[in-house]
Order: structure tokens, then sequence, then C-alpha cells
């Protein structure tokens, strides 16, 4: 059986096929060795990045950009997003800092990707909410 | 009003702004950036999504922490950054540039500079640019405002989508939106072909069951308070409407995703030159305007695919600003860069071979073309082949040239791109 796949590894979009014949599966048309994990992946079980947002608790900066790091099925991306719904980020985090270690029923972590310590209005000191802990 | 000096001054602290200022900053000028919005970063900021960085840092980065790394070298290099400061009048004098500036602390001040980097981004296409007249209910957006609304403001600006265009704002606004509840009722593309990256295609809307429609475009909007529908026509090859194919597809929100225009509007009063196929100043490989100091980069020169090429033409901006500003620079001794046949446009526009070295040429295709060959040439001589295995407008292209190929006696310098 033959499968046609567009790698999203990167802007290349390389064309790929996947043909798998009794037990081996080869991957034909990547130019590099991520396009052949990605088309292996994309047989047994998607997995994307998701990038979302998240509430935080201070006035000037009413969202913090995140994102998983690494990836997590796609079929849990939904799951995943009503569970994000739910958080408040209540400490100033920066890129990297760990929002939540475990996502949704994932072992991946889900980390902030802007510095909600920059800005005038922070500098100029804005109310700072909440002081202990970084999630509600 | 005289105000404080600079070496070189910088409009606009996106991607393109800041790699302007660290490379200026680097060269030893003195620098300033001056920013319109709160926080620098530009349109980053709202771009929460990933794959920024490949070319770059060699990782996929977001938005916001691919801007991050250049505002920490920034900090760190002690550059002078402006927020919420609004330039309001551009002059150029015998000292250099006159900068009219406004911010709530100054009020409205001046500065002087020897070189200027124009690092001003551009804007989105609109609703009156594609003819979308009438009726204005609310519930038409570009794409770039519904990110804003969303990633910024946190706000859905709708519940039950059409997008009108496939751009790659477009498309990742499919995602974002779907991913946030609402309902994308499908994608309209004029062309034959999404505009788009097929990764794009892919991630945003194969994932989430998102129909992309090609050869079609919305002809009407209806709805007077509100968008309550918009009319679908199917296009002939001349992209007008085919009477008869109309489809009724109720909606409460219109997203636009139908292209960028550099924005240049403040460099219009010097009379800087403007190339009509890229929308952007006319420059050299040292993104030297005509206008002596004056350098444009990014999207205001002319509108990238990947934001690590904005950074790269605001490095080179940045440094020769900088170089002007310190130096007693060589006079210039341009030749032009002549785009032949299946060549949308070429930047730089001219060469400077008095500057001698490598230059760095994007070009776009005018057209989708499988086995593609580009051939440069000057003075009858082929100095450089390349084949691509396909070439798609979407997708800018670069190759570096070297100077020392080139003929003596070059009066030009010609990109040929046949299928």
């Amino acid at each position: 059986m033959e499968k046609m796949l567009v790698c999203i590894q990167c802007p290349q979009g390389c064309k790929l096929t996947v043909s798998h014949s009794g037990e081996g599966v080869s991957v034909t048309g990547n130019k590099c060795p991520r396009g052949a994990s990605y088309a292996q992946q994309e047989l047994i079980n998607p997995c994307r990045t998701l990038t979302t947002t998240v509430r935080t608790a201070f006035v000037d900066f009413p969202l913090l950009p995140v994102r998983t790091l690494g990836e997590i099925p796609l079929k849990s991306v939904f799951g995943a997003m009503g569970e994000i719904s739910r958080l408040v980020v209540k400490k100033r985090l920066r890129p990297g800092d760990v929002v939540l270690e475990k996502l949704y029923n994932t072992d991946v972590a889900l980390i902030a990707t802007d510095d909600m310590t920059m800005g005038e209005k922070y500098a100029k000191g804005s109310e700072d909410y909440g002081r202990d802990g970084i999630l509600s | 009003m005289s105000g404080a000096k600079w070496d070189v001054a910088v409009i606009g602290a996106g991607p393109a702004g800041l790699a302007a200022a660290i490379a200026a900053n680097k060269a030893g000028a003195r620098v300033c950036l001056v920013e319109r919005e709160s926080r620098p970063g530009g349109i980053l900021k709202q771009c929460i999504h990933d794959g920024f960085g490949l070319v770059r840092f060699g990782q996929k980065l977001s938005g916001p922490e691919y801007a991050w790394r250049d505002i920490q070298l920034a900090k760190e290099r002690g550059i002078k950054l402006f927020t919420d400061t609004f330039l309001l009048e551009l002059e150029a004098r015998e000292e250099g540039f006159v900068l009219t500036l406004q911010n709530s602390e100054q009020a409205v001040f001046q500065i002087v500079t020897r070189a200027l980097v124009a690092a001003t981004g551009c804007r989105e296409r609109s609703a009156r640019q594609v003819f979308i007249h009438g009726q204005r209910p609310a519930g038409v957006y570009t794409a770039g405002t519904v990110q804003r609304l969303i990633n910024i403001g946190g706000h859905l600006p709708g519940k039950n989508c059409v997008i009108l265009g496939s751009g790659d704002i477009g498309l990742i606004m499919a995602r974002r939106l779907t991913l946030e509840g609402a309902k994308v009722q499908g994608v309209y593309e004029i062309k034959a072909e999404p505009s788009g990256l097929t990764r794009n295609i892919v991630q945003c809307l194969e994932d989430y069951n998102i129909p992309l429609h090609l050869g079609a475009t919305v002809t009407k909007v209806h709805g007077s308070e509100r968008v309550e529908a918009v009319t679908i026509s199917q296009v002939d090859e001349n992209l007008r409407a085919l009477p008869g194919t109309e489809e009724y597809v109720p909606c409460d929100t219109l997203v636009l995703s139908v292209g960028l225009i550099p924005e240049n509007d403040m460099l219009l009063p010097l009379g800087v030159q403007i190339d009509p196929r890229t929308g952007g100043p006319a420059v050299d490989q040292l993104m030297a305007t005509g206008q002596a100091g004056l350098y444009s980069c990014g999207n205001a020169l002319h509108v990238n695919d990947l934001v690590d090429y904005v950074s790269e033409s605001g490095e080179i901006a940045g440094s020769s600003a900088a170089r002007f500003s310190l130096g007693k620079p060589d006079r210039p001794c341009h030749l032009p860069v002549i785009p032949q046949g299946d060549i949308q446009y070429v930047v730089p526009q001219k060469l400077d071979i008095a500057a001698g070295g490598q230059a760095v040429l994007y070009f776009r295709s005018a057209r989708t073309i499988a086995n593609a060959s580009l051939e440069i040439s000057a003075g009858g001589q082929v100095l450089l082949q390349k084949k691509y295995k396909a070439v798609r407008p979407p997708e800018m292209e670069r190759i570096v040239l070297d100077l020392a190929l080139l003929p003596p006696g070059t009066e030009e310098l010609s990109l040929n791109l046949r299928g």
C-alpha cells in the first residue's frame, strides 16, 4: 500500500511517498531524515506541536503565548485546549518557563513563549496580583 | 527644536528593525530604535504559532520566542528603545535626517541621525482593496486583525467564519479559530492554486477537516448590522465571477487573507524611488535606497516568506547604515539588476560594484514552474546557473552572488528564470 504525505517539519514541504509492504515501511521523497520519521509517526499516530495562549492575572499582559515542548497526539489537541482554557497564570513567566509539567494525558510540558516581565507598564510597576504559585 | 544626535536611527522594532539596530551597534554606531507600540517584536508578538527560526537558529520557535532572542540582545547591548513613540515627520537635511517624534514622556521632540533604517514592515490588503463594497456590516476582518484580537486581546471575533484568500496568515487563523471554538466553513481562493505554504494546508486545514475551495471568491457580503452570509462564486480563467455559480454561505465573520503591501508612506516626502513590483524602495545589495544614508529592510522592502530573511536583510541594512554614518563610504557605482523570463521581482534592484564582496539576491517566480532553471548573466557571460525542482510564487528564493565574478565594464546584470 502506498500513501502520499506532505512533510510539515519545515517550510520546504517535501512530498513523501510512504509504502508499507509486509513488515517494513519505506519513505521516499524526503530531503532530510526528519521526513522519514515524520512519515512513520504519521502512519501510527499523527502528532503536532500545539501553540495557543493561557489567561493570566495581569491586566497589562492578559494572555501568555504557550507551546508544547514537543509534540502531542493530534487526537488529544481539543482535550488539551479544554485543559488549557481552565488555567490562569499568576506569576510573571519568561520564555521556556514551564506552565504545566504534563499537559492533558501526555508527558509533554506546556511552556511559556513570551516574556511577561517585558513592557513599559511592568517597568513602571503595575500591580502584581498573584505572587504565590504559577497557576490557579 | 534641535534634538539628540544619533549615528543610526531605526524606525520599527520588529524583526527587521531589531536585527538592523543590533548590527549597527556591533559595527560601533550609536543607535536608537523607534517603536510605535508599547513592546518591541512587531508582528511576531501575535504570531504565537511555531515554525520561525529554522534557517537562522536551526530551531522551530514561536513568533514571540524568535523576537525575544533579538530583544534580549538589543537590551544587553544597551540599545536605546523609544516605545509608544510615533514618527510624525521625516526630513532630509545637510546634517542628516531630522525625525519629529511624539510620545507621552517627551511630547513632540526631534532627533537627528546621520543614517536612517526604515524597518516599517507591511500592511494587510483590506476589504476595499479587493473590491468588497456596499454595506459595512461588523464582522469583516483582515486575518492579522483576527490574530491580534484572539492572541493578544483574548477576544473571539466570530463563531461561524468564512476565510477569503489562502495566504499563510489566513490558513493559520483557520486553525486558530477552530482551536478556540469557532466553526470555519471553508477557505476560498480565487486562484487555481493556494498561495500559502503546502505544510500550512496540511497542518491548518486538513488536520481540522476545513475545506479549501480553489477558483472561488466572495462576490457579496450580506447583512447590515452584522455579517449574515456571503455569496461565493466560481471564477473563470481570467478570475471573473461566473454567473449561475453563486452559493449562499451563512456566516457571521469574513476573514480576509488577501495579500500584504510594504508600508513606506513615511519615505514618500523624501522622493524615494519605489519599485512597483515589490512595493518597496529600490535598493542595492547594501540595502541602500537612492537617498544617501537611507536604508530599507524586512517587509517594508519586499514581503518575505520567512522571518529569517527579514532578519538577514535587517542585519545588512544596519551594518551598512553604521558604515555610512561612521566612515567615509566609497562613492557607490551602480549597475541595474534586470529580471527576465518568469521572474516576478528581484531584490536588490541594483548592485553597488564599488562595495565588492558578495550580494544576497532574493527573487520570486511569476508562476509555478517544475524543473526551472535560473541563469545570472552579465556582459554576455553566464556567471551562475541553478536548477530548481519547483518554484512557486509564494516561496521566495535566495541566491548569493560573488561580485568578483562580474566581468570588467559590466553595465547590467540579468536574472533569467525559465521553465
